[in-house]
């Protein structure tokens, strides 16, 4: 979408940008959410133990760390019964086969416990208020109210056909019921859990580089650089200086991706002038291993200035923390002291962890930030949401390129696109997740997954949950391969990550 | 809330029992099984008929496999709301595999798989998101090493009924759009042969896969389907006759730019691309969210995402339809589902009159 307007020079309405940003806003919220209690916390917290917290012992935990009013000794025994139901039955379901009892888990059955509960009650809050973007988007996932040069849900205090009064007054609840949850459960809990895993700011850094295209535009100009998320380059974990971002500098290899480029595996490419000609060199499936000398990635390997790049939430609350961000700066600090460790423990796989909660929580703030000035709109008449000069191909320049960016969740997101004669003639994407999870490119330099890993401690190679939690920390956006290898070269396990 | 006091349950307790235990009552139970009866459009006599079954039931088990997806079925399924996901996972279905949500990890997620696949053979509910690719022995998804066109063929061939959710699993969806470079498949395709219930859309509507994995433990049947493999409960009625604009579209109000006055008053998204005449599916009624909104309600057109290569077949999406066929219900899936083609002509004729009366005076004017 912003590819296309920055490729034919349109200008968005201001609803249509404060649309997407709350949509974007509260996908944040969301995804993070889920990320943390879904998809992660499980690296961390061990549901069996639970199984022997006393409720009470949960309970004086939970009301040490927060208000949140679900917090008796009495819930937190209705919620143990419940999971020994559920255990007794021998029907484990999802938590089959995982590395319950492992060593690594240092909660105490009491956190264990606490943690289980707010798995479950996150579960039931997520669905709730992603209904802000099912309201503005049509349907989460998959919102169907994005057009190139705006939005299609119209805006008018005078119809019940559109964003109205009503739609603000539901838009304010849902994100009322949001910041508090963070708030009060997810920010608690986080810092609850960090506490007993400090040592896990030392592993999991990286490359140290961080790219940030930046997010929620304040005005309507194609790629403006006016962002409440600021754009920016962090290198080599300083902190004093932030880099400007030039698209230019941004090329994909393909030495280790199974595709080919007309120069050949030492080249790399711009993406507008994007090559994307597939050819599999690895072994027949069914295989055990894949040779990491070779070809071992669909991913390509994108490089900034020739550098490897961190992108998500922790490169964009770094950027924001060294462009002097306020807010940011205050929640890091905060953070940072609660926890009794030094900017230098962000570079590292808690440091990831508690930069998606910063974010989580700063988002969550904007939201009725931004349902303020869409109300100021319609309170002022302005009800346009799209700019419809460029509908039509025939309004298009015979040849246009342009770029669009996007800090999905997950990280920088770019689209590149040229046009001729009214068709896309090349479109190439590169996506967060191709920047953490790139194989490693002509240099031999590895991404930041594989960059992550090394020195990582690994108690037993057969359960290797320490893994997990560094390649969770990024929140790969699929299932993923990670071949761990010692110091003589030698594969000791493999593990599929998902 | 009749809780019940803690005791030893054994392994394989009913649905009902799992619910009870968790403090559901009877009441919530039944109104549960009335919601799933209308859901898959039963007279209401049949819910005490789910409520006996369920009550009979052992949890079932499911596996979830994810091939060439997004996982955007996956999230509609965190978005379940009768019952809810939390409930869905702990009580109502034993979901033993399922690479986005389990705990498990790499050769213990393997065995996960394995201990359902050859333990409970015949007996478990298989899940498929995403298309499978077929070209070049399989290279194109691997997982574990193993070809995505192998695994699904050992999972759907040993379950007692495979549920495709997505456009993708059902017919290709975007990994099967000309050129197709990966020779994307729908499960049908690569599991000949086995019987596949198909739930598209993008994502599938959670509901309808809720209420067909109830319809199937309820009669011990899968729903009856149309000629594309879909359940007539959900995929039986255009969008376009049960649209909430339709009275729009018959007296000739037509939305002609996005945010115009007819735009804003809710008028017939037609002449701005709208797919919802030549698609199957019961978004107008059921609406995403828990009934939040969906696309027609939120001023965009459907894009026909239910319908077999919709992404070949529907685009340009802003592009009009050709006139679709009379005012009724008259048409099915079965005669209409073949393509555009099979619209165009003289059907509507009857249609084109009611436009002309209409003059376009009322037109929306532009903002």
């Amino acid at each position: 979408m912003r590819a296309v307007e920055n490729a034919l020079e349109i200008t968005i309405p201001d609803n249509a940008r404060i649309i997407r940003n709350l949509i974007t806003g509260i996908q944040y919220v969301q995804d993070h959410v889920i990320h943390f209690y879904h998809l992660h916390a499980l690296d961390w917290v061990d549901i069996v133990s639970a199984l022997s917290a006393d409720p009470a012992k949960s309970a004086s935990l939970a009301q040490s760390i927060s208000d949140w009013p679900k917090s008796s000794a009495a819930y937190f025994k209705g919620m143990q019964e419940r999971l020994k139901g559920f255990v007794e039955r021998g029907q484990l379901g999802p938590f089959s086969n995982a590395y319950w009892g492992h060593p690594a888990y240092r909660l105490p059955p009491e956190a264990n416990l606490m943690a289980v509960a707010h798995y479950l009650e996150a579960l039931d809050w997520q669905r709730d208020v992603i209904r802000i973007q099912a309201l503005l988007g049509a349907k989460n996932p998959h919102a169907q109210t994005y057009l190139v040069g705006g939005m299609s849900i119209p805006v008018d205090p005078n119809s019940q056909n559109a964003l109205n009064a009503g739609s603000i007054a539901f838009i304010s609840g849902l994100a009322k019921k949001a910041l508090e949850f963070v708030e009060k459960v997810y920010i608690p809990d986080l810092l609850a859990v960090a506490s007993f895993y400090k040592d896990w700011a030392a592993y999991g850094e990286g490359t140290g580089n961080f790219l940030v295209y930046g997010e929620f535009p304040e005005d309507n100009a194609s790629n403006t650089d006016n962002l409440w998320l600021p754009r920016g380059i962090i290198l080599d974990r300083d902190l004093s200086r932030v880099h400007p971002v030039d698209h230019v500098k941004i090329t994909e290899y393909v030495t280790h991706s199974w595709y080919e480029y007309p120069d050949g595996d030492g080249s790399s490419r711009h993406p507008w002038d994007g090559v994307t000609d597939y050819r599999y060199t690895g072994p027949k499936p069914p295989y055990e291993f894949l040779d990491t000398d070779g070809k071992y990635s669909w991913l390509k390997a994108p490089r900034y200035d020739g550098r490897p790049m961190e992108v998500g939430p922790l490169a964009r609350m770094l950027v924001a923390y060294a462009s002097g961000h306020k807010r940011v700066q205050e929640v890091v600090n905060h953070v940072l002291k609660t926890l009794g460790v030094g900017t230098e423990a962000l570079f590292s796989t808690l440091g990831r962890i508690a930069a998606r909660g910063v974010e989580t929580l700063v988002t969550a703030e904007m939201l009725p930030v931004w349902l303020d000035e869409l109300s100021a709109n319609m309170k002022r008449g302005d009800l346009r949401i799209h700019d419809g000069g460029k509908w039509d191909p025939a309004a298009w320049p015979k040849e246009a390129r342009g770029y669009g960016w996007q800090e999905a969740p997950r990280g920088a997101l770019g689209h590149w696109l040229q046009i001729r004669n009214g068709r896309i003639a090349n479109y190439q994407c590169v996506v967060p997740s191709t920047w953490n999870g790139s194989p490693r490119d002509a240099k031999g330099q590895p991404g930041p997954y594989e960059a992550a890993l090394k020195g990582t401690p690994v108690a037993d190679p057969e359960q290797p949950v320490e893994i997990l939690r560094t390649v969770h920390s990024f929140d790969p956006c699929m299932a993923c391969a990670v071949h761990v290898v010692d110091a003589d070269g030698r594969e000791m396990t493999r593990i599929r990550i998902v | 809330m009749d809780k019940e006091p803690e005791r030893e349950v054994p392994a394989g307790e009913t649905v009902y029992e799992a619910l009870k235990k968790r403090g559901v009552s009877r009441r919530d139970f039944l109104r549960f099984c009335s919601m799933m009866a209308a859901a898959i459009a039963l007279p209401s006599v049949f819910s005490s008929r789910i409520a006996e079954a369920l009550d009979a039931a052992k949890k079932p088990y499911v596996v979830w496999l994810e091939f060439q997806d997004c996982a955007g079925d996956t999230e509609a399924l965190l978005r379940a709301s009768k019952p809810t996901v939390a409930d869905m996972l702990l009580d109502v279905l034993s979901l033993e595999y399922h690479e986005t949500i389990m705990a498990a990890a790499g050769r213990q997620a393997e065995k996960s798989l394995q201990d359902v696949v050859r333990g409970q053979k015949g007996e478990y509910i298989a899940v498929v998101e995403g298309s499978v690719p077929v070209k070049d022995g399989g290279v194109y998804c691997c997982i574990g090493g193993r070809a995505a066109s192998e695994i699904v063929r050992e999972v759907c061939t040993g379950a007692m009924v495979t549920i495709a959710v997505g456009t993708c699993a059902t017919y290709g969806g975007i990994p099967a759009a000309e050129p197709n470079p990966t020779g994307a498949v729908s499960v049908q395709k690569a599991v000949p042969g086995t019987p596949v219930v198909n739930l598209p859309g993008c994502p599938a509507n959670v509901e309808n896969i809720t209420a067909t994995i109830v319809h199937f433990l309820t009669f011990g049947s899968l729903p009856p389907l149309d000629a594309v493999g879909r359940p007539l409960f959900a995929h039986g009625k255009r969008i376009h006759d049960n649209c909430e604009r339709r009275a729009h579209f018959d007296a000739g109000q037509f939305a002609r730019r996005w945010g115009d006055e007819g735009h804003r008053q809710g008028w017939c998204l037609y002449e701005l691309g709208c797919k919802g005449p030549e698609t199957f599916q019961n978004c107008p009624t059921v609406k995403y969210n828990e009934g939040t909104s969906w696309p027609v309600q939120a001023g965009h057109g459907c894009i026909g995402c239910a319908e077999p290569a919709f992404w070949d077949r529907m685009t340009p999406f802003y592009k009009r339809l050709p006139p679709p066929p009379g005012f009724g219900v008259e048409s099915t899936a079965d005669s209409v589902g073949a393509g555009l083609a099979a619209v165009t002509g003289a059907a509507l004729a009857a249609h084109g009159i009611g436009r002309l009366l209409s003059g376009g005076k009322k037109e929306g004017k532009e903002s």
